[in-house]
């Protein structure tokens, strides 16, 4: 049979699973029959809900402004699907081509679409985790569990990590008029995004509206009462923070478990996949018919030096998905490169807080409008003479501006005078990332006590 | 009726917010915040919102999802076009 006459086959009787019933999962789902696949098409997804948005989860429900229960993504189109959820995909065999469920069954495609997502990463000491009014926040149920317990006014959150999730809960805290604790162990809310320049700012906005941050600390113990409620946090400098309720925001672990001895190239860091969204298998060749989008994926990008990029970006899933789904379609040479140029918002403490490019790969900042001191401002970032990319504080519509720089390597510094120069912006500044080989960013174990019978480690997971 | 806003697009013009002032709010200057599940009676002033919007940044369902179309195992969702 010739290779045409396989996708015509694929296109018109083919069977198709995709693997996360989220964001990606969803588009790539309508991505197909907007494309004219009228095969089979199954959705499988571990959450008993259908497609729901997540960024809302830490900001209006979080406020009390919409219910957890109720942010579906509205469908663009139908897509005539056969819906597997409430039931996680616990293997893969490619030989076979099949996804095997947790109640047992088994489910054939040709062409499968991997979009897994992450979760939130758990506090490690399990016990600790495990004590009444600790919480993460990634999901439907999280929210709703977090946002009940809010709703009885605790007496202090206390929020581990200071990355957007964490700072979006403080930032809704504080809006609900509770008294709320931020650890993190960097020297600023969000400097691994954004580097320390950035990263001062956002603690004086946290500062200025009351929250109790402390930076440079990690937590080394969750203490519960007796009835099993939590009722304080250690920190390593000796410090001991009273509060009933502690969310863990210490990022996302990639949701790959379920392709262990699989052959495919997944792990912790992800599944890594071609610019046309096909999966690598451990042998590091491609595969036909097993393609990646979203959240799980890592794929090169031709304008940050081919570089896997493994992207926890709303837009990114939107996008990858549509390439994935067009390409799983697609002859060789119609299909298409995931070229989607990064780009985040986050809103905490009544800004608005958009990138675009990857700020973390700058090695210089230079704030070409508005000044950090008022909260309103454009940073750019630099990387070896060139604009690698961006940051607004309120200051959104020039972004789009700073994203065409960074998509045509415009040198950096700027060479034009930009309109709005203020003192600020006269020269680049050390954008100041966190150097990777120390702690923030890596594992670490920490040991405490003295007497054998006390002595304790902690471990504190790596993020990526 | 369903909705979703891709804030990577939007600017804060806050045209929805001055159309569908019970969906969209500002919070903040640029900030938006709105009710991804709003109420049916809402449908004519988010739709002006929709169509206002500068940036097209709003996306709300093209087609009826009936309520726990999708949930379930193994049940197949059935989308009827909706008349627009």
């Amino acid at each position: 049979m010739s290779v045409d006459g396989f996708l015509q086959r694929l296109r018109s009787e083919g069977r198709i699973v995709v693997v996360g019933a989220s964001l990606a999962g969803l588009r790539a789902a309508e991505t197909l029959r907007a494309e004219g696949f009228t095969g089979t098409l199954t959705l499988i997804g571990d959450e008993p809900y259908e497609p729901y948005d997540r960024p809302p989860l830490s900001k209006q429900v979080l406020l009390g402004r919409a219910s957890a229960e109720h942010t579906a993504l509205p469908r663009r189109r139908a897509i005539d699907a056969e819906w597997r959820l409430g039931v996680p995909a616990t293997g893969l065999d490619m030989a076979a081509k099949r996804v095997r469920l947790a109640d047992g069954d088994e489910v054939p495609y040709d062409r499968l679409l991997i979009a897994t997502g992450v979760r939130a990463r758990p506090w490690p000491n399990e016990a600790e985790a495990g004590l009444d009014g600790v919480f993460v926040l990634r999901t439907r149920d999280d929210a709703v569990a977090l946002q009940r317990r809010l709703a009885e006014e605790p007496r202090r959150v206390f929020v581990i990590g200071a990355g957007f999730t964490g700072s979006e809960i403080a930032s809704a805290c504080h809006e609900r008029g509770l008294p709320v604790t931020v650890a993190e162990r960097g020297d600023a809310p969000l400097v691994g995004a954004l580097g320390g320049v950035v990263g001062r700012v956002a603690a004086e906005l946290q500062r200025e509206h009351g929250v109790d941050l402390r930076t440079g600390v990690m937590v080394t113990r969750l203490e519960g009462d007796s009835a099993g409620r939590v009722r304080a946090a250690h920190l390593s400098d000796g410090s001991e923070v009273e509060a009933d309720v502690v969310v863990v925001s210490l990022g996302a672990t990639r949701n790959t478990e379920w392709l262990a001895g699989s052959g495919l190239g997944a792990g912790p860091r992800g599944i890594a996949c071609d610019a046309g969204c096909r999966a690598f298998d451990i042998r590091g060749i491609v595969t036909d018919d097993i393609f990646v989008a979203g959240d799980v994926a890592r794929s090169p990008h031709p304008l940050f030096g081919y570089q896997f990029l493994s992207l926890e970006h709303w837009g990114n899933a939107v996008s990858q998905a549509e390439i994935a789904a067009h390409n799983m379609l697609s002859d060789s040479v119609d299909r298409r490169p995931h070229m989607w140029v990064p780009a985040f918002w986050s809103s905490q403490f009544g800004v608005s807080i958009k990138s675009v490019g990857v700020p973390s790969m700058g090695t210089e900042i230079l704030i070409a409008q508005g000044a950090l001191a008022e909260r309103r401002f454009t940073g750019v970032y630099g990387y070896q003479g060139r604009v690698i990319g961006a940051v607004t504080f309120d200051q959104t519509r020039w972004l789009e501006f700073y994203q065409h720089l960074i998509e045509t390597t415009a040198p950096f510094p700027p060479p034009f005078p930009t309109v709005d120069r203020r003192s600020d912006g006269q020269r680049p500044l050390p954008a100041d990332f966190p150097d990777p080989s120390v702690p923030t960013h890596g594992p670490t174990v920490t040991l405490s006590g003295y007497s054998p019978a006390d002595r304790r480690i902690t471990f504190t997971p790596g993020r990526h | 009726m369903r909705l979703v806003v891709d804030l990577n697009r939007c600017q804060g013009y806050a045209q929805c917010a001055f159309l569908a002032p019970d969906v969209f709010a500002m919070h903040g200057d640029e900030s938006l915040l709105y009710n991804p599940d709003a109420d049916e009676a809402q449908r004519e002033y988010v739709e002006r919102a929709v169509a206002a919007c500068p940036v097209q940044a709003i996306l709300v369902d093209q087609v009826e999802t009936p309520a726990g179309a999708a949930a379930g195992a193994a049940t197949s969702a059935q989308e009827a076009p909706r008349e627009r």
